[in-house]
Order: C-alpha cells, then structure tokens, then sequence
C-alpha cells in the first residue's frame, strides 16, 4: 500500500509539473508583442521578431488589393506553400510597421485573411516564418482615401 | 461587455474553414476628435482560436486591424468541432464566443 502510495505521489508531482509548463507557455503565447507593435519602421520590427533581413520568397502570397479606395479597411491575405510557424503583416508607411502576428499551430492551414488599416499608399510585406527562417512577400497598395487621420 | 462576435465555421473535405468578425471600435490613437485631442489607442491586442480544446490559431492584433476585425483561416478538423473564439483588448476587456462546425 505504501509503495502504492509513493508512487502516486510521483506521479501528481509530475503531473503538476507538466499543468504548469503548459500554463506557462499558453501564457507566452498570449502576451502581446508591445515592443513589435511599437516599432516605427520595417527594420525594427524585423530586428524584434528575430527576422534579420527576410528573403523575398514565391512561396509566400501576400493577397491585397492594387488599389484600395478606402484606407479603413484594407482586405490583406497571406497563403504559403512552406510550413508556417507564424505570420505577420506590415506595412511601411504605417505609423507603427506592424500591424498583425499569427501563430499557426500544427493542423492549422497557413492561410489567414484579415483586414487592415493603411495611413497612406505603402509596400505591404507578409512574413512567413517556418523552420526558423522568416521568408516574405511585399505588394505595394495605392490608398485613395486614407484610414489613420481623422 | 463587448458586443458579440460572429463566428462562423464550416467543414469541407475535412479543412474546416473559419470566418470571424469581431465588434470593437479598434481606436488606432491617431485621430483626433473635435476638440483636437489625440483620441488613445483602444483596440483587440491578443486573440485566440481552440477547437475541441486544442489552439488552432493564436494571433496579436496591433492599432492597424480595421475597425470591427474580420479573420478567416483554415484548420484540418471535421464537422461537429467545437470552436471557442476569445479576444482580449488593450483596456484588458474581454469576450468569448462559440460556434459548431458545419
């Protein structure tokens, strides 16, 4: 009985362990990026994100339109052949670049569409980060009326 | 309370394809209202999608994300999933929200 006894002792300290590590790493995934979301130009935010200086890749698809006459709302949509681990979306002339992160778990397609706010005509980038390697696509979209001012 | 989100989710050859639009005013902190006063940034900062339990998106939203966002990825998963869609914004505010695959 004792031993039986020990044993389970064991094994919810491990299962303990395990509860926490887990809660730990939702918590991580969770916690907003601010330095990145704050950064006012392209190369900060690639410096924060790890990203260095992305490789224009084919394999990513960046899906915005040539034009968009309202700044507001800007339909931006990423697609890739590679196996993303994480996505985001900038945009050059924003006040601050970056304007969306994904993290794409395994199961998950890398694939996701939103849609943006741009102050004025800028290169939108997408950024694909799979097997440790960010790689890019950029698409510049002409803004006719712009969504930042008032 | 926030207003509620619209969630909608639908199987087909076992992608389960998911379409959010979420309700908030996602205030960019650049404009100014009448008084010339910078209005403060106020916007969905961090959001998460788990089906059946398991993440299947994390994503974090900057003051750039239009106004009332809208999302649409893809998972393998099949009809019958439960999807739990949850938000945190820049105030801490907070909303969940639920759909069924179809």
């Amino acid at each position: 009985m004792n031993q039986q006894r020990r044993s389970l002792l064991k094994y919810s300290a491990v299962f303990g362990l395990m509860a926490s590590a887990g809660l730990i790493s939702v918590a991580q995934a969770q916690e907003w990026n601010k330095a990145a979301f704050e950064g006012k130009s392209l190369d900060d935010v690639f410096k924060i994100l790890g990203a260095g200086s992305p490789d224009k890749s084919a394999a990513v698809t960046l899906n915005a339109p040539d034009i968009a006459e309202n700044g507001a709302v800007v339909p931006v949509g990423i697609t890739t052949t590679l196996k993303a681990e994480q996505m985001a979306i900038l945009v050059e002339k924003n006040p601050s670049s970056l304007a969306a992160q994904f993290f794409i778990p395994a199961g998950t397609e890398p694939f996701v569409t939103t849609r943006i706010k741009m102050g004025q005509t800028s290169n939108v980038y997408a950024l694909v980060k799979a097997d440790g390697k960010w790689s890019m696509a950029v698409k510049e979209v002409k803004v006719t009326l712009g969504g930042c001012g008032g | 309370m926030a207003d509620p989100m619209r969630v909608r989710a639908a199987e087909n050859g076992g992608i389960v394809d998911v379409k959010i639009l979420m309700k908030h005013d996602m205030e960019s902190g650049q404009r100014k209202d009448a008084a010339g006063k910078t209005i403060p940034a106020w916007f969905i900062s961090t959001i998460n999608v788990k089906a059946n339990g398991k993440d299947v998106l994390n994503g974090q939203f900057g003051p750039a994300v239009s106004k009332d966002p809208f999302l649409n990825f893809k998972y393998k998963g099949a009809k019958g999933d439960k999807i739990v869609v949850s938000w945190v914004d820049s105030k801490g505010d907070k909303r969940t929200d639920e759909a069924t695959a179809s």
